[in-house]
């Protein structure tokens, strides 16, 4: 038995940061030891400790001291253990003291509580006390039955009832809702309390926007993609019948063209890389092709039967979107221009954008579809046939955006009805996360500089919101506009984010400044990549 | 509304009535209120001094007359303590909400009482619509605070019936129902003198 106790010390000992008290022994030795073993186990212990001494006396002098006290404590403890165990074999005199023990501290806590005042006095008239106490002074078998049969019944209901009954319930039920409908309150719902997802983060956002400029009579129509910001810096930006070009280096102001009659611009867009050819789509249903630096116009090209009111470049094609739910390729460079088209919505074409590596094209439209169409082999055009599908939108899908550093990644905005933002795997398919933003989708884009994106929202509040990727938590919200926001572009440096609202003014804000520091370096990585590109594109 | 005697006059009958009158309009509130079924179903009335909104739906109209006429015969023989209205989620038939309706019964004008040898109450019919009207705002308030139902809802109406109470054609027993996480909130109530009514909504808190 001896060397047992000594197996047990030691192990105890092995587990320094264990509180002492395992140290004791199982219950069989404490059960022998009580029975006739107290002479030879403490003779044993000696025993042991004496061995433990020795063997740790000759590095550790202070170690063994302290093992000596362990050693000396469960020794005590080994010694107690008697004690303990009288106590839990007579557990009802035990019960029986503590009362007598307890009544000394008790009136001194009850005659704190008055003076402390903090009491919880529920409402009396909710709550029935009869019952209450019925309940309580119940015999404990019919109270378990009473349980067992309402256990659905939660306490809390119970306390209000007045008296247990019959629960009665008409058996021709009303009808439930009509199927597919939904319930019109979300939008009122989109001004409940934003979650409290925003996230500290190191880095300085401005909450103003840096500038505002004055964009009177810009369309208030949530089908249109009005604003657009070319790589040489010039933003272009179509009120009603006009088009004017805004330097955003100098702050200079001209206007590229002036519609005839009543047409009105429906989109713009920049051709990529270049920055001196602008595509403008319109209400009489053409493309035109405008030179900005000789403010001429190059190329009229029609097709559509309907206003154009998403454009697209990738290289030399410019794609169309028309509210005829037409897709129209156009080759500028050729004569007969329209290589392509595609019957891809049944609705207006209100969103559309190619993928940075120009083998996808994305088209979200009135008839909340998001379709992906392919590029047709050796051409920079899509296939008519769409890749996928996707109807998980419930309103129009109007922002589109490609993720600029993973490729195949694209996130969508839907609409009023469907408030969702969902990033997209198009190389797979698959809807990779949703985030319900309370409010409508504008427009999207991706930053370049952090892995985020930016949001611009319409009712209630009118903002944008910057999310982080891939979480999808929200990493700060730009208030400002009175209308909705209704188109946003990046900046080709990547730092500022332009948004147009309804409230006829367009905002700058500096979202994605870099810092100092780590601009260096970044600039630097991003020069060696935009050479890269140059390569594949000239291969 | 007709003239009013020098001293006025509920019967239990006509306090059931009212009473009946309140947990129908209360009931086509909620539905409303709560976006349960399209908003194009339902027709403003005026009614309190103020315009609510009746489902015009043919089955939920009949299903709430039978309900009422039913419940009004209990609650003038005083078989009735609770009226609740759940909302319930079609798909997986989760209980999301529960408006509770107590009536609880009061005493009345026991003078009056004994003069006309029935049960009357006396309390100005004016004063009573005032307080359900009261009621009513607050109905259509509490959307501000309700969570929203995202999914395509069902009603029931389940009736706290005393023991003794019997069972007629067309009814059945009930399931006692639970709420996860219930929060509830009391609104105003009103009395007619003959019977006190107090409303609770109860609502799952998501968090």
């Amino acid at each position: 038995m001896a060397q047992f106790n000594y197996l047990n010390e030691l192990n105890s000992l092995a587990t320094i940061d264990g509180p002492l008290t395992r140290g004791p022994l199982q219950r069989w030795a404490k059960k022998t030891n009580n029975e006739n073993m107290n002479p030879g186990l403490s003779s044993s212990v000696q025993n042991a400790s004496n061995i433990n001494v020795s063997s740790c006396n000759q590095s550790m002098q202070k170690l063994s001291i302290s093992v000596n006290q362990s050693c000396n404590n469960s020794v005590l403890s080994s010694n107690k253990t008697p004690t303990r165990t009288d106590r839990k074999s007579k557990k009802t005199p035990s019960k029986n003291k503590s009362p007598g023990r307890s009544t000394t501290p008790t009136p001194s806590k009850a005659s704190k509580t008055p003076n402390k005042g903090d009491r919880f006095i529920p409402s009396r008239s909710n709550s029935n006390y009869d019952l209450c106490h019925y309940m309580m002074s119940r015999d404990d078998d019919k109270n378990e039955e009473f349980a067992q049969t309402a256990v659905g019944e939660a306490l809390g209901r119970a306390l209000t009832d007045t008296e247990p009954g019959r629960l009665l319930q008409y058996t021709c039920k009303a009808p439930a809702a009509p199927e597919g409908y939904q319930n019109r309150l979300r939008v009122v719902y989109s001004q409940a309390k934003v979650p409290s997802t925003i996230k500290n983060t190191t880095r300085y956002i401005p909450q103003s926007p840096d500038r505002i400029l004055d964009a009177p009579d810009i369309l208030d129509d949530y089908y249109l993609n009005l604003v657009d910001w070319s790589s040489s810096n010039i933003l272009a930006v179509a009120l009603r019948n006009s088009v004017y070009l805004w330097n955003a280096g100098t702050g200079q102001i001209e206007l590229l063209l002036t519609l005839e009659g009543s047409e009105l611009v429906t989109s713009v867009a920049w051709l990529q890389g270049d920055g001196a050819h602008l595509a403008v789509g319109t209400t009489d249903a053409s493309v035109q092709l405008w030179d900005c630096e000789t403010m001429k116009r190059l190329r009229k090209m029609g097709g559509h039967t309907a206003r154009v009111g998403a454009l697209a470049w990738n290289l030399y094609v410019v794609s169309s979107g028309s509210r005829d739910g037409n897709i129209i390729h156009h080759d500028v460079r050729q004569r007969e221009h329209a290589v392509a088209t595609i019957n891809a919505h049944t609705q207006e074409v209100c969103g559309l954008k190619w993928s940075p590596d120009g083998k996808y094209l994305a088209s979200g439209g009135n008839d909340n579809l998001l379709n992906i169409w392919p590029i047709a082999q050796g051409q920079r055009y899509s296939q008519t046939q769409y890749l996928y599908s996707f109807n998980q939108h419930l309103a129009a899908v109007k922002g589109l955006a490609w993720c600029p550093w993973s490729s195949g990644i694209l996130a969508s905005g839907g609409g009023t009805a469907d408030r969702t933002i969902r990033i997209w795997n198009v190389n797979t398919g698959v809807n990779l996360n949703t985030v319900d933003t309370k409010s409508q989708v504008c427009s999207i884009l991706w930053s370049t500089h952090y892995k985020e994106l930016i949001s611009g929202h319409g009712y209630v509040n009118n903002q944008l919101i910057i999310w982080k990727y891939p979480v999808m938590s929200r990493v700060a919200e730009l208030n400002g506009h009175m209308a909705r926001v209704l188109h946003m572009a990046l900046s080709p440096d990547g730092s500022s984010v332009l948004s147009a609202g309804a409230d006829e003014t367009l905002r700058l804000w500096k979202c994605f400044m870099l810092d100092p520091i780590k601009k260096k370096d970044v600039t630097e990585a991003k020069a060696a990549k935009s050479l890269l590109n140059m390569n594949s594109l000239f291969r | 509304m007709s003239q009013q005697q020098t001293k006025n006059c509920i019967t239990l009958k006509g306090s059931a009535q009212i009473i009946c009158e309140y947990l129908k309009f209360a009931i086509n509130s909620v539905l409303f209120q709560r976006g349960l079924y399209p908003p194009e179903t339902f027709k403003a009335q005026q009614q309190y001094g103020i315009s609510l909104l009746i489902s015009e739906d043919p089955q939920i109209k009949s299903f709430l007359d039978n309900l009422l006429s039913q419940s009004e015969e209990w609650i003038v023989n005083k078989k009735v303590s609770k009226i609740s209205l759940i909302i319930l989620n079609v798909a997986n038939k989760e209980v999301l909400e529960c408006w509770d309706f107590n009536v609880q019964y009061e005493e009345g004008d026991t003078a009056l009482s004994k003069e006309k040898n029935e049960t009357v109450g006396s309390k100005d019919v004016k004063k009573i619509k005032q307080e359900i009207r009261d009621v009513m705002l607050q109905v259509a308030a509490t959307i501000s605070y309700l969570p929203f139902l995202d999914c395509r809802c069902s009603f029931d109406v389940l009736v706290h019936a005393k023991t003794d109470c019997e069972v007629p054609d067309m009814w059945a027993e009930a399931k006692p129902i639970e709420i996860a996480n219930a929060q509830n909130v009391q609104l105003k109530s009103f009395t007619t003198s003959l019977h006190k009514m107090e409303t609770v909504v109860s609502y799952k808190l998501v968090d």
